[in-house]
Parts: C-alpha cells; sequence; structure tokens
C-alpha cells in the first residue's frame, strides 16, 4: 500500500466530516468492545494467561534466528519450501516468480495484512496473473476498485449494508439485496467459479509453527479451507517473520486470547493448522507449498526499544478501543495497519519522517495498554516516538521555542510566579462579563471549540500566601 | 504525618480554590500539610511531547521540593500518575536522581487515593451553606485510572458526602479528548470526543459531573458550555468531598 500517513490531518478531516461513516464506527463499542469483555470472562485468569502469552512471544522474538531456522527445517522436511524476503517487494517478486514457476493464471486468497504491505494483488496483475479476495470483507473492497481496508480484522467496517447493497448492485448486475444471508448467498455464488478454477491460493498465517513447520490460519468464513484445498497447484504463505512461535503449545495459549481480543469469540469459526503439500496418501491439497517469510523492517526491531512491538498478535483490540481511531477510522492512518499499534509501526517500518502526525494523534489515555493481550505499552512506544522525533528536528520550530520559553520559566520559581500571577489576570479578563474564555492564544485548536469558564485571576500561590500571612 | 501538598501547574493558575479543598480535606485527615514555595510543575507536558531533558530537569526539581516528606499528595491522577509511573524512566540517565526518586515513589499519592488507602478518612469536612448538593456523575480521568489505579475511592467518598447522589454514566472510564497538547495539535479529533463524553454526561441525568483532573474539567466544561449547555456542573472531587462548591 502507498504510504499516505503525512497527510493524517486532512484525512482525519474528512473522516470527521462523514456522518455515515461516524454512524458505522459506532459498531466497533456495540459490536467489538462488548462482545471481548463478555468473553474474557471465561477464561479462569486472564492476567496469567497474558503474562504466559508475553513469555512465549518474546520467547520466540529473543532468538528468532533459532526459531526461523527449526521452522525452516521441520517444513522442508515435510515437503515445503521456505524462502525469505528481506523487502515487502522482494516478498511480491517471490510470489509473482512462484505463480510463473507454476503457469498460474489465478489466485485466491484469504486475508493478509503483510499481502497489503506487499502490493500484492498489483505486482500480481502486472504479470497477468488474477488475484480474487476471498474473504468477505476484502472482497467487497477488491470491487469496489481496491480500496484499502480500515481494519486488520474488520477490514470493511467502515461501510454499512446499505452501501454495500449498492456496491453489490453495481458489480454484479442484479437486483439489490439488503437481507445479509442473501447478500453473503451472492457473493458465495460470485465465488465459487473462482474457487474451482484458480491454480494457486495465498494466505496470511497467524503464526508458524517451528517444531511442526505448520501454519496457522484463524477465519470466520472457511474461505481459507477453499484457497488451501482447491487449488491443485499451489499454496503460499505471505506472513511477517516475527509470527514464529516455538511450539504447539504456545499457540493454545495464544488462541486463549487472540479470538477472545479479536472478535469476543471463544473460538473462530474455522482454525487450519497447515502442514505441508500433498502428500502421496492424502485426497486433496496443493501440489507445492511455499512460506515467504517476510522482514520489511521487523528485524531492525529485535533489540531497540521497540521490540514489545514485534509480540504482537494482530487481534485489533487496540483500535477497537482507542477513542482516536473509533472517531477516524482506520483509513486516516494512511497505510497498512491504523489505530495504536499502526501508529507504532508505521513509522517504524515505513520511516519517522513519512508518519510524523501519527505519533503524537494519541491521548495517551492508556486504554490500548490496558486491552492488549500481550500486553504491549503502546503509549510508552508511542511517547518513545515522539522523543525520536523531538531529538530528530522533526517537530515545528514553534513547538521548540514554546518549550524553551516553558521549560525556562518552569525551572525558575520567582519568574515563574510572576509569570502565572499576570497569566491568571489575563485569563480573567479574557473571560469578560460571562465569564468565559473564547480562544487563547497558542491553544487556539483546542479553545477555538470550546467556551472555558475564566479563573478567578489569583493564583493558589498569591491566595495561599495571604492566608499564611493572616 | 507531614504532607507535601503538590498543587499542579494546572490548579494553580486555573482552579486555586480545588488547591485549598485539598487542604481543608487533608487537615480534616489530620495531616501536617505543606506547600513548597518554590513548585511549578511535574513536567509531564515536555515528558508527553518527546522532550525528556525538560521533563528530567523538572522531576529532579520536584525531588528538591519534595523529597523531605512523609508523603506527597496532589489532587491529579495525571500528575500523580507521571511522578508514580514514569519517574522511573524520565530519570533513567540520571542515576543519583533516580535513587533520590526510588526512595519516595511509593509514597507519592493521588488525593483520594491517599484518603482511602493511607489516612483512611472517615469524617468528610462540614460542608459550606453555599455546597453543592444533588446528583453527580463521576469521570474517570485516564491516568489516574489506568496508572494508578484510582477507581474506587473518589467514588467510594462521594457515597459519604451527604446530600451527593452518585449515578454513573455509560462508558465513565473512556477518554474524554484532552490528553494535553493532542488537544490543541488535533483540535477536531479531540472535539469529537469531547461530544460523546458529553452525551454521556447528559444522558446520567446528573447535576454535575465529578472528576479528578484539571485537564478534563477545562476540555469537559468548556465544551458544555460552547455547545450549550450551562446547567450541568463540573466539579473536581475535592471541592465536592471538601464541602466547598
Amino acid at each position: 500500500m502507498q504510504v499516505q500517513s503525512m497527510h493524517f490531518k486532512a484525512r482525519a478531516g474528512q473522516k470527521l466530516a462523514d456522518v455515515r461513516l461516524q454512524q458505522n464506527l459506532k459498531k466497533l463499542t456495540t459490536k467489538f468492545v462488548t462482545a471481548r469483555s463478555a468473553a474474557l470472562t471465561e477464561l479462569d485468569d486472564f492476567e496469567a494467561t497474558r503474562d504466559q502469552a508475553v513469555e512465549r512471544r518474546m520467547r520466540a522474538i529473543h532468538h528468532l534466528d533459532v526459531w526461523l531456522d527449526t521452522f525452516e527445517r521441520e517444513a522442508t522436511r515435510r515437503g515445503a519450501t521456505v524462502l525469505y524476503a528481506e523487502t515487502a517487494q522482494d516478498a511480491a517478486r517471490l510470489v509473482v516468480e512462484i505463480a510463473q514457476k507454476h503457469g498460474v493464471k489465478k489466485a485466491i486468497k484469504s486475508k493478509s495484512m503483510v499481502s497489503e504491505e506487499m502490493q500484492l494483488n498489483r505486482a500480481l496483475e502486472a504479470v497477468g496473473v488474477v488475484p480474487i479476495e476471498t474473504d468477505l470483507g476484502e472482497y467487497i473492497l477488491q470491487i469496489n476498485d481496491n480500496e484499502a481496508p480500515s481494519h486488520i480484522i474488520a477490514p470493511v467496517v467502515h461501510k454499512d449494508k446499505d452501501e454495500i447493497a449498492d456496491l453489490f448492485a453495481k458489480v454484479h448486475q442484479k437486483p439489490r439485496l439488503t437481507d445479509i444471508p442473501q447478500m453473503t448467498r451472492e457473493a458465495r455464488e460470485v465465488l465459487r467459479p473462482h474457487f474451482l478454477s484458480a491454480d494457486m491460493g495465498i494466505t496470511g498465517g497467524n503464526f508458524v509453527i517451528a517444531e511442526s513447520g505448520s501454519v496457522a490460519v484463524v477465519t470466520n468464513e472457511g474461505n481459507e479451507g477453499m484457497c488451501t484445498i482447491k487449488p491443485e497447484k499451489v499454496h503460499v504463505v505471505v506472513t511477517g517473520i516475527e509470527k514464529v512461535l516455538p511450539t504447539l503449545n504456545d499457540l493454545a495459549t495464544i488462541m486463549r486470547l487472540l479470538p477472545r481480543s479479536a472478535t469476543g469469540q471463544s473460538i473462530s469459526n474455522y482454525f487450519s493448522l497447515l502442514t505441508g503439500p500433498r502428500g502421496k496418501d492424502d485426497q486433496d491439497g496443493p501440489e507445492h507449498m511455499y512460506f515467504v517469510l517476510v522482514d520489511a523492517g521487523r528485524s531492525r526491531l529485535i533489540g531497540s526499544e521497540f521490540e514489545d512491538m514485534l509480540r504482537c498478535i494482530r487481534c485489533g483490540a487496540c483500535m477497537n478501543h482507542c477513542p482516536v481511531y473509533q472517531k477516524i477510522g482506520g483509513h486516516s492512518y494512511g497505510w497498512v495497519y491504523p489505530g495504536p499499534m499502526g501508529s507504532v509501526l508505521t513509522p517504524s517500518y515505513v520511516g519517522i519522517e513519512n508518519a510524523v502526525d501519527l505519533p503524537q494523534a494519541s491521548t495517551l489515555c492508556g486504554e490500548c495498554h490496558v486491552v492488549c493481550p500481550v500486553k504491549i505499552p503502546l503509549p510508552d512506544l508511542l511517547r518513545k516516538l515522539r522523543e525520536k522525533q523531538f531529538k530528530t528536528g522533526l517537530r515545528p520550530t514553534f513547538e521548540y521555542v514554546a518549550f524553551g520559553v516553558w521549560a525556562f520559566f518552569a525551572q525558575r520559581p520567582g519568574l515563574y510566579r510572576f509569570a502565572t500571577k499576570w497569566a491568571a489576570r489575563v485569563m480573567k479578563l479574557m473571560g469578560g462579563q460571562q465569564r468565559l474564555i473564547h480562544m487563547l492564544p497558542g491553544a487556539a485548536g483546542w479553545t477555538n471549540q470550546r467556551d472555558m469558564p475564566a479563573p478567578s485571576g489569583k493564583t493558589f500561590r498569591e491566595i495561599y500566601r495571604e492566608r499564611q500571612r493572616t | 504525618m507531614r504532607v507535601g501538598l503538590m498543587v499542579t501547574c494546572l490548579v494553580d493558575v486555573m482552579r486555586p480554590e480545588i488547591g485549598l479543598s485539598a487542604i481543608k480535606l487533608l487537615e480534616a485527615a489530620g495531616c501536617e500539610v505543606v506547600v513548597p514555595e518554590a513548585q511549578t510543575c511535574c513536567g509531564q507536558p515536555a515528558y508527553s511531547a518527546g522532550n525528556k531533558a525538560a521533563a528530567r530537569a523538572l522531576a529532579e526539581k520536584f525531588l528538591d521540593e519534595f523529597e523531605g516528606f512523609d508523603y506527597i499528595v496532589m489532587p491529579s491522577g495525571s500528575c500523580g500518575g507521571t511522578i508514580r509511573t514514569h519517574y522511573a524512566d524520565i530519570l533513567a540517565d540520571a542515576p543519583a536522581a533516580l535513587e533520590r526518586y526510588q526512595r519516595i515513589q511509593q509514597r507519592v499519592y493521588e488525593l483520594t487515593d491517599f484518603l482511602v488507602n493511607v489516612v483512611k478518612l472517615d469524617t468528610l469536612p462540614a460542608a459550606m451553606p453555599t455546597a453543592f448538593r444533588g446528583s453527580v456523575t463521576y469521570h474517570d480521568s485516564c491516568s489516574g485510572l489506568r496508572e494508578l489505579g484510582v477507581e474506587s475511592q473518589p467514588r467510594a467518598l462521594l457515597a459519604r458526602r451527604e446530600g451527593i447522589a452518585l449515578t454513573e454514566m455509560p462508558h465513565a472510564r473512556q477518554c474524554c479528548g484532552f490528553g494535553g497538547a493532542f488537544a490543541v495539535k488535533y483540535g477536531d479529533i479531540s472535539t469529537a470526543i469531547v461530544d460523546e463524553k458529553c452525551e454521556y454526561i447528559q444522558s446520567s441525568g446528573a447535576d454535575a459531573v465529578v472528576l479528578g483532573d484539571l485537564g478534563c474539567m477545562l476540555n469537559i466544561e468548556g465544551r458544555l458550555r460552547r455547545t450549550g449547555d450551562h446547567t450541568t456542573r463540573v466539579l473536581h472531587v475535592a471541592q465536592v468531598l471538601a464541602g466547598d462548591s
């Protein structure tokens, strides 16, 4: 996906003005937030499970080379081919080469955010391979002129049923339907011939398991099963190098948290553990199985102050609970990953200078940290990115000057006392007869839309001193 | 028990009466309250902006002023959160100061947390004749709630105030959209968030929203007034508990 994060402010403004989107985004709270909190009560000990999950994820990250080696060995032993890509472009090139090698004309895809990083559909189309998205949400976006997903697990959360009904009627050239099961049936009817005629299946991988050389895929629609069983020639898994888990036991722990944190389900409707291509006694499955494991900035985070980010299990709870995401939706963030996790990943993967707004556009309320199933300290990481921006001159001059002046005064109590004394008086005057301040210079962005009751005109310090004297 | 009161920079300039209410409550609990003259700001604005050097200078200044007290208390979860949970990071490159900080860290408290869990205040000061009476809804400020665990303490104290009835709003723990410089840099997003908070407050039917932080207070009150709500009172928990307003 092209990076558009530099247009954050303009995009967020458009999204705030979009009445329909505002209505659609309410689903985040009414659906996901409520469902998650109910599902978590099923766990005997949520906190201990989270601690376990953190430990298991970090064990993999701390010895990533060892576990990737183990994974490669075990997957290869079972007949799969493991390839590594240093950049997202390399990864797309590898998938294109695989498609060409096997004479692929059509590829069916189940959901993968890494494939968005790779701009994979575009790369396949460029060489004449037709990519078909089969996750319902991703399918809707693809037929809507390749619109970008706005959420990592609910890619089309920004749309409502009516918009999709219009789109289906237009693209499918059929009478407009508004009943969701009927609409889904119509999409299935369109997708079915693709499932039957594709030569290659492409899936993401929620995790790859080192001890067994398998990939674990979580879906709710069963389309992944069609993508990995129907195409006879090839199945390609694309995922990040950080998604490796040492053992199936580790996977079991993580799976207690992933669907519950994501959609509030105890378990997803479908869960596949796929190991190797079709064996000689197997009835189905692809002749060839490939893993394309993508770095694209991940290994740079190992050992850095952002290392904790690598244990992310992509549940989306941070964005579902983020007051900012809830108001502006995912497209405002301008790249593959939105919300708090995206505000850490985007600057890390595409360059801090290309996403200057993202670490700043957070109230640091801390709810993302509270709900994260693997306890990623997202607010701390956002603050560290702000620190990097401040140090490298990426903030506007005004900010440096304002902070310089403020810090100078705040470290000199006498001067500070004098300055605040006058500030309190001036603000009282600004309040006028109504005693409401309509605009504060330097804080216009905030006060322009507030009428702040004016202070009484004396600082606490002054009042306290007077009291002490009497 | 000698308690150093950190008034906080916003209370000092914007709402000095809250500082006086805090003193009244601490004295009612039997504390000897001292307000160090030279205090200014805990450094949070600098820390949140990524200006760690300025934050560190203010953290060291804070230590100079407050390390001699038995406890350090402030009518703010935001400043409390900065001092209690972030000073270790802010002072990470200043080992001597970090060591001094570690000796006081566990004695830094948000006001209601201190009143409930340390001094176990049982009798609130007598209310002024002009004191507020009516139904209130409590807004959980982010840092107090998530960094310091301030949630039941203010509610337990409010329940003891005669003439006050607590009624919960939906999503009381949701951020009001202030976030310091966030509200200035992204005013429109902040407004959309606070509008939702205002709706929740109004839907509770309470006469007043009570909270524990100046940032939320100015943000919520400012938005209520701008949108024409001149009746819903916005009060700091210290004012209500002290019976001052």
